[in-house]
């Protein structure tokens, strides 16, 4: 019509074209999520919020370190446990008396779920814990902990994956082939 | 005394339309733009699917304050809406929906209804001067400027059904309508059509008041009552032309199985459903692709139509 509506096409098939599209993408469903209406279908692993299981945490404050905002604090003290015997040696251990994340911070890289060596952090989906005020964005340990119950459980493994490296030593030691790559051996 | 009374009663059913079918059309609108772009469009208000979103707009708008620039030339920018929508309630009344539903049956109905049509623009002329913004009066401007080349193929297109038909009232030329008319009058209707939609400044012929270059043109510093009465002129237009169009090249009332009045509004829903078509599928016209549409193709499309009816009606 006025502009070419095609570079290959005859002028003012692009024209019919356009309509057509708008046409069928009407006649289909649409994509819309009706949130707070529906709950989304989130995508397994996503990255909702961290959840603490206080009680895999040791204080080792590697998690802390590593946080890239530093948004994790960790208060702890020691505490000594009594020898269980006479002559024994006295134990110490750490307790965690404070554990908390400021969401307001995170940036929700997951270093510190990473990087926590005694799976004491872990992602849970829920997403809607928005607040008026910026302070309460602060997640203290007992509202860390409430976050476990809304942790998925761990997802299957990747039949087609690579044994793990404890069987692949073992199987070093016993001195057999190591499998396939493909990981059809299940042995 | 019973003449006025029914005088009375005809102007408040067309004032009642006048405020409900522009409502009607925008909520098409909503839901049908929504869905051609994949959305789902206004789903709370009313409870159903949306349906009192424009009533809640409305009363939105009545809250707001209804702000005037500083600047302004304040008499001129309050009358401005008033003077664009009334035209449009003015030439309504002179349309007929079925064989006596009309508020007036005028004589020379189309002449009347184009030439009030016309004088909307001027209430856009007037608020973008009156506005004392510059991007105001540029869309003003682009309003005139565009209807002085959109007026001339949409009054010889008219004219040339209105010489088919040998009259220039809607009646009789709804009366000598033929369904063969459909293939003869084509060219008429669609030249009709499409500079009907650019003197609505429907997208996408909305250069006027392109909201991405001068925000919304000459209704940039409405706010308020005043610019939901520029809304409700813009659908109130729309209604108009869906409805002169079917009623000058669509056979207005004339219908396969029985004549009637429904369908008169069957025939215009669906050009108005053409009218969102249009706006969601296509770009807007740069200022020279409007200029060379109206002149080099409506115009020319106009004339050879004018010619064929001419010749047609002296033959036969």
């Amino acid at each position: 019509m006025v502009s070419g509506a095609g570079r290959s096409d005859e002028k003012g098939v692009g024209l019919l074209k356009g309509l057509g599209i708008t046409l069928t993408s009407m006649t289909r469903r649409s994509i819309t999520e009706q949130y707070p209406d529906v709950k989304p279908e989130l995508p397994p692993r996503s990255r909702g919020v961290i959840a603490l299981f206080d009680e895999n945490c040791t204080s080792c404050m590697l998690c802390a370190r590593e946080c890239p905002d530093w948004c994790i604090y960790i208060d702890s003290h020691k505490e000594v446990i009594p020898a269980p015997e006479e002559g024994g040696r006295e134990r110490t251990r750490n307790v965690l008396d404070r554990f908390a994340i400021d969401f307001s911070l995170c940036m929700y890289c997951g270093i510190c779920i990473e990087v926590c060596p005694f799976d004491a952090l872990f992602w849970s989906p829920e997403f809607e814990y928005a607040e008026f005020d910026i302070r309460t964005m602060t997640h203290e340990k007992e509202r860390l902990g409430q976050w476990m119950l809304t942790v998925p459980p761990p997802p299957a493994l990747d039949p087609a994956a690579a044994d793990p490296k404890e069987l692949q030593s073992l199987r070093k030691k016993a001195g057999a082939k190591p499998p396939p790559a493909d990981g059809t051996d299940d042995t | 005394m019973t003449e006025v009374l029914e005088a009375i009663a005809r102007l408040l059913i067309v004032f009642i339309a006048f405020l409900t079918l522009p409502l009607l059309v925008g909520q098409l609108e909503h839901k049908a733009m929504a869905h051609m772009q994949s959305r789902v469009g206004p789903m709370y208000a009313g409870g159903f699917h949306g349906w009192a979103q424009l009533v809640a707009d409305g009363v939105k708008f009545a809250q707001k304050e209804a702000i005037v620039p500083a600047a302004a030339d304040r008499t001129v920018f309050r009358l401005a809406p008033a003077l664009a929508l009334i035209p449009y309630f003015v030439a309504m009344i002179a349309i007929p929906v079925g064989p006596d539903l009309v508020g007036r049956d005028i004589d020379a109905g189309v002449f009347f209804v184009l030439a009030v049509m016309g004088v909307g623009v001027i209430g856009t002329l007037m608020a973008g001067w009156a506005s004392a913004n510059k991007y105001s009066l540029l869309g003003a401007v682009r309003q005139v400027s565009q209807l002085m080349a959109y007026e001339l193929p949409f009054v010889l297109a008219a004219a040339s059904v209105a010489m088919a038909a040998g009259s220039v009232g809607f009646t009789d030329i709804v009366d000598a309508w033929q369904p063969w008319w459909l293939l003869w009058q084509l060219p008429a209707a669609v030249v009709f059509f499409v500079a009907g939609l650019a003197e609505l400044n429907r997208p996408p012929f909305d250069m006027p008041v392109a909201d991405a270059e001068i925000i919304f043109g000459p209704y940039t510093e409405y706010s308020g009552l005043r610019f939901a009465l520029f809304l409700l002129a813009e659908y109130a237009g729309i209604v108009l032309l869906c409805l002169l169009t079917s009623v000058l090249f669509l056979g207005g009332w004339n219908g396969p199985f029985v004549d009637s009045w429904l369908w008169t509004f069957a025939k215009a829903g669906v050009l108005a459903f053409v009218v969102i078509w249009l706006r969601v599928s296509y770009p807007r016209l740069r200022a020279d692709q409007l200029q060379k549409l109206a002149w080099q193709i409506l115009i020319p499309v106009a004339l050879a139509q004018l010619l064929l009816t001419g010749v047609v009606t002296v033959a036969w």
